[in-house]
């Protein structure tokens, strides 16, 4: 070989960070842990936030995963803000002739002319353009171009991969404006945070925006440049929609922005005295699908009721005394295919559907969300949504809309996963449309949103060392440029099962677990998907028992890899999506299924399993340094009340809220320097900022919150409670209640051991 | 030597037709799920968004058509059934009753939004479940076809027994 990335398999280990190469490692992840004697358990390392697999070593056959009992899969999230990207813009895009895989870094170079794919072995030729690098300047030595050095690249795509002039970035609202709609207050909110981030919209000088707003009838508004005002046009037949002008009312932004502020300036006074109480959401979505149909784009749909006329009208299907119920929950899936239908309309036109509903009673959510669902949108869901009643709601969508407004965005997208000969895909999660069995349609491509993909062993993979996967995304950009984004992932192939454990990688299987959990609850019931899950559970156990032959001890032992896995697994039972007994209304239960198809890995395992900080203790030691700022890293504690003590302050990030919970007994020096209060007593009974004081703790801490809140998309609340004061009992309860901070180890192990011993 | 034309004779001449014309639905069933596997060849096609729509329509197209044939099919093979019970042809009868249940636990077990009695077409394309119907299909087809020289065996038999 003349040239080789990795010659050597524990090179290629070593690289990844991984398993052989280090002998204490090594050790360290094959030795079985009995979880009934370690208390100290912590969450495994750094992963990659792009693309991640469940099994970091694949195992050679289908037969030896099955002996594994763990699900083989893919999470990934394309599309994520990165930090740095290198962007090729060479005219000739080197792939393989055969599987038309994109050059990667794990590609094998045989001479310095040809190349060796490392999907489906082919040897291809490497063209001329490509052995000079144009970085460094230097000629013949084509492993040192940027595609081959880095595994996520994004290639500007040249004119093959535009047969129609890429579509410029066109926006389109749909707002209800009935007596609920306005009684809940979201539109004033609306438009204010719009006029203030309508700069920010991606897009350039050709991007398009437009409005409709309805009730029991669709309003049109007229937008023409020239116009001296807004104009209205209505149109009453709902039962057959059609557009009364066709120019004017997708404006270009640039040239009709004066009138599209005088628009948002009077919509929430227009509307301010209406006595409507009907929707005619379907009409409207029927409406928004002919306006966009010529060009494409992104819809946002706000509703804050049940959507009561027209087509796709819909019935309370809830009931409220079913809530609690330990039984199967019904109601999960549509009542009506008209959403689905729209759904796989709009994703043929590149039109994207995102909906944000505001509601305070039962509005049909399982129906709703698959206008978004098929059509690559996202769902937020604001329950009880009130402007003078719920501020904690009312400052999430401000925040979630700053952010949903302001965020990268992609067009007319399609995704194709591509992996060695040997493995295939057979099942996708996510917003997406499948389109050919590794082909996904996204009309839009947004940072925050992730997919998961399972797959299966069909060939042994005996032919190689090293498995691949490759996800090329090729999209349109807001600026109107065809790119293509290409993530690899290599992962070494392994015989051995205790090799399969080591390298399991427990977030992501719990992740793939939930996907699977939600779509079996929607098919054969809530209660069968419990079960599934807790068998996968006890499964592994089992398997891992009958593997490693060697164990005398008593107890529930498991591969150190998988040490949290019952932990998780319970934490997932207890999320809204999946509980059974507690009172849980079904739309937060259908957006919390939602939620765990969408949210990138990350985000889920602090929703399922929080971060726990001590912040009084803080220090300097191992802090980032960031823009001359001091970030400080405390340690991340073990989730258990254990570690909770009175004389101490600890910080809970649980994804989309954080709390910071005050002991009784916390020093006077951090309430006065941090907290700003003299003594425990005089802490307000609600908190929601930590004061701007200059002492260096308090700008250790609000430094450490900082980075916090920006390693997420949307940024979330902070409350501060005290120990037992009537006000915060909610938060308290909430808190306390989370499914970690309990006696959580004499839990897990009672269930799981129960559970175990009951089947095995 | 006497033809009895029996009403057991008179059952399997129609199962007899109706069985090639099950046959035919599942050769038709076949090919459909062949052309849905096909996308456009050609990767800049496949790549270009006006191809979207055809796309989306086709599948939905082969979808319809898939779903018409299901209902025809599951009401014949019932057809089968009630026709062998009252003929009292026991061993015919029992030989059919495992596709019945089957038929009968894949239509209880449709998506519940009601349009669709299954073959819905956001979740078709993904390949566990293509390749489920697909060999689904085939076991069909050989098990109609088995079916077929049976009821022609057991007509003759009819016909020609007294």
């Amino acid at each position: 070989m003349w040239w080789q990335p990795f010659p050597n398999l524990s090179q290629l280990s070593a690289a990844l960070g991984g398993l052989s190469g280090v002998p204490e490692l090594e050790v360290e992840t094959l030795r079985p842990v009995n979880l009934v004697q370690e208390r100290n358990l912590l969450p495994p390392g750094p992963w990659s936030r792009t693309f991640r697999c469940t099994l970091t070593s694949i195992p050679q056959t289908q037969a030896l995963l099955n002996k594994a009992r763990l699900p083989l899969g893919l999470l990934l999230h394309p599309f994520r803000d990165l930090q740095q990207l290198p962007v090729i813009t060479s005219n000739t895009i080197v792939r393989c002739r055969t599987c038309r895989t994109y050059i990667n870094p794990f590609v094998t170079f045989l001479d310095q002319r040809r190349w060796k794919c490392n999907l489906c072995y082919r040897v291809n030729d490497v063209p001329d353009e490509f052995m000079y690098n144009p970085v460094t300047r230097s000629y013949g030595e084509p492993h040192r171009r940027p595609e081959v050095q880095n595994s996520t690249v994004e290639f500007i795509a040249s004119s093959d991969y535009m047969l129609r002039p890429p579509q410029p970035a066109v926006y389109l609202f749909v707002l209800d404006v009935s007596h609920n709609a306005v009684e809940s207050g979201y539109l004033k909110y609306f438009c204010d945070s719009l006029l203030e981030n309508l700069d920010k919209l991606p897009g350039n000088g050709r991007c398009r925006v437009g409005f409709l707003t309805f009730d029991s009838t669709i309003h049109f508004y007229n937008l023409q440049n020239g116009l001296s005002q807004p104009q209205m046009l209505v149109v009453s037949d709902i039962h057959d929609v059609f557009i009364p002008s066709h120019d004017n009312l997708m404006v270009n932004l640039k040239e009709s922005k004066e009138l599209v502020k005088e628009l948002l300036a009077a919509l929430p006074s227009m509307f301010a005295h209406t006595r409507e109480s009907q929707s005619a959401l379907g009409p409207a979505l029927q409406a928004a699908f002919k306006l966009m149909t010529p060009t494409g784009g992104r819809v946002s749909v706000f509703q804050t009721q049940l959507p009561t006329l027209g087509a796709g009208l819909l019935q309370s299907r809830e009931d409220p005394n079913q809530r609690s119920s330990t039984k199967a929950v019904q109601h999960l899936g549509p009542a009506t295919d008209f959403y689905k239908k729209l759904a796989l309309d709009c994703s043929g036109q590149q039109i994207g559907v995102d909906l944000f509903l505001l509601s305070s009673q039962y509005s049909d959510l399982s129906s709703l969300a698959c206008m978004s669902k098929f059509s690559a949108g996202s769902v937020f869901y604001y329950p009880s949504f009130h402007h003078v009643h719920n501020p904690a709601q009312l400052e999430k969508f401000q925040r979630d809309l700053e952010r949903y407004l302001t965020r990268k965005i992609g067009f007319e997208a399609v995704m194709r996963i591509r992996c060695t000969k040997g493995l295939s895909i057979h099942t996708f999660h996510g917003n997406l449309f499948v389109r050919s069995t590794d082909m996904l349609s996204l009309a839009n491509v947004n940072p925050d949103s992730a997919f998961a993909v399972q797959m299966s062993i069909e060939d042994s993979l005996a032919d190689s060392s090293l498995a691949c996967f490759q996800a090329a995304l090729l999209y349109t950009s807001s600026k109107g440029k065809r790119r293509i984004r290409v993530h690899t992932l290599c992962l070494p192939v392994v015989t051995q099962l205790s090799e399969v454990y080591a390298g399991a990688d427990v977030q992501a299987i719990t992740c793939l677990l939930a996907n699977m959990a939600i779509d079996r609850s929607v098919s054969s019931g809530l209660p069968d998907a419990r079960d599934a899950l807790v068998n996968a559970v006890v499964d592994l156990v089992g398997a891992y028992r009958t593997s490693v032959s060697n164990l005398q001890q008593n107890g529930l032992v498991l591969p150190s890899a998988m040490r949290l896995f019952p932990l998780y697994i319970l934490a997932l039972l207890k999320q809204k999506a999946l509980r059974t007994g507690t009172s849980t209304r079904l739309d937060e239960r259908v957006f919390a299924m939602c939620q765990f198809k969408t949210e990138p890995l990350p985000q889920l395992m602090r929703l399922m399993h929080p971060d726990l900080y001590r912040l009084d203790t803080i220090s300097d030691q191992g802090a980032l340094h960031l823009n001359d700022v001091i970030v400080p890293q405390p340690q991340l504690l073990h989730l258990s009340s254990e570690r909770l003590s009175r004389d101490g302050t600890f910080l809970l990030d649980c994804g989309s809220v954080l709390f910071v919970w005050v002991g009784r007994a916390c020093s006077d020096v951090f309430l006065r320097d941090v907290l700003g209060v003299h003594d425990y007593a005089s802490l307000p009974p609600s908190m929601n900022h930590i004061p701007e004081l200059d002492t260096p703790l308090s700008e250790r801490i609000r430094a450490f919150l900082d980075w916090l809140q920006e390693n997420r998309a949307f940024s979330c609340p902070l409350h501060v409670i005290r120990y037992f004061r009537l006000p915060t009992t909610h938060y308290v309860i909430r808190f306390l209640s989370s499914p970690y901070i309990k006696q959580t180890n004499k839990n897990i192990v009672s269930f799981n051991q129960s559970s175990v011993v009951h089947r095995l | 030597m006497t033809m009895a034309f029996t009403f057991a004779a008179f059952c399997y001449m129609l199962t007899l037709v109706l069985c090639a014309g099950l046959i035919f639905f599942v050769i038709w069933q076949i090919i459909a799920f062949d052309e849905l596997r096909t996308d456009f060849k050609n990767p800049i096609d496949q790549s270009n968004p006006t191809r979207a729509r055809e796309r989306i329509l086709n599948i939905e197209r082969i979808c319809n058509l898939l779903r018409r044939l299901v209902v025809p099919e599951y009401s014949i093979h019932g057809l089968f059934c009630l026709m062998f019970m009252c003929a009292g042809e026991w061993v015919t009868l029992g030989l059919n009753i495992p596709l019945l249940f089957y038929h009968l636990w894949r239509f209880l077990h449709r998506p519940a939004d009601g349009s669709e009695v299954m073959y819905d077409p956001v979740s078709v394309m993904n390949a566990d479940i293509l390749n489920y119907c697909q060999k689904e299909s085939w076991c069909k087809m050989g098990f109609y076809l088995v079916s077929f020289f049976y009821y022609l065996y057991s007509m003759v038999y009819a016909l020609v027994s007294f």
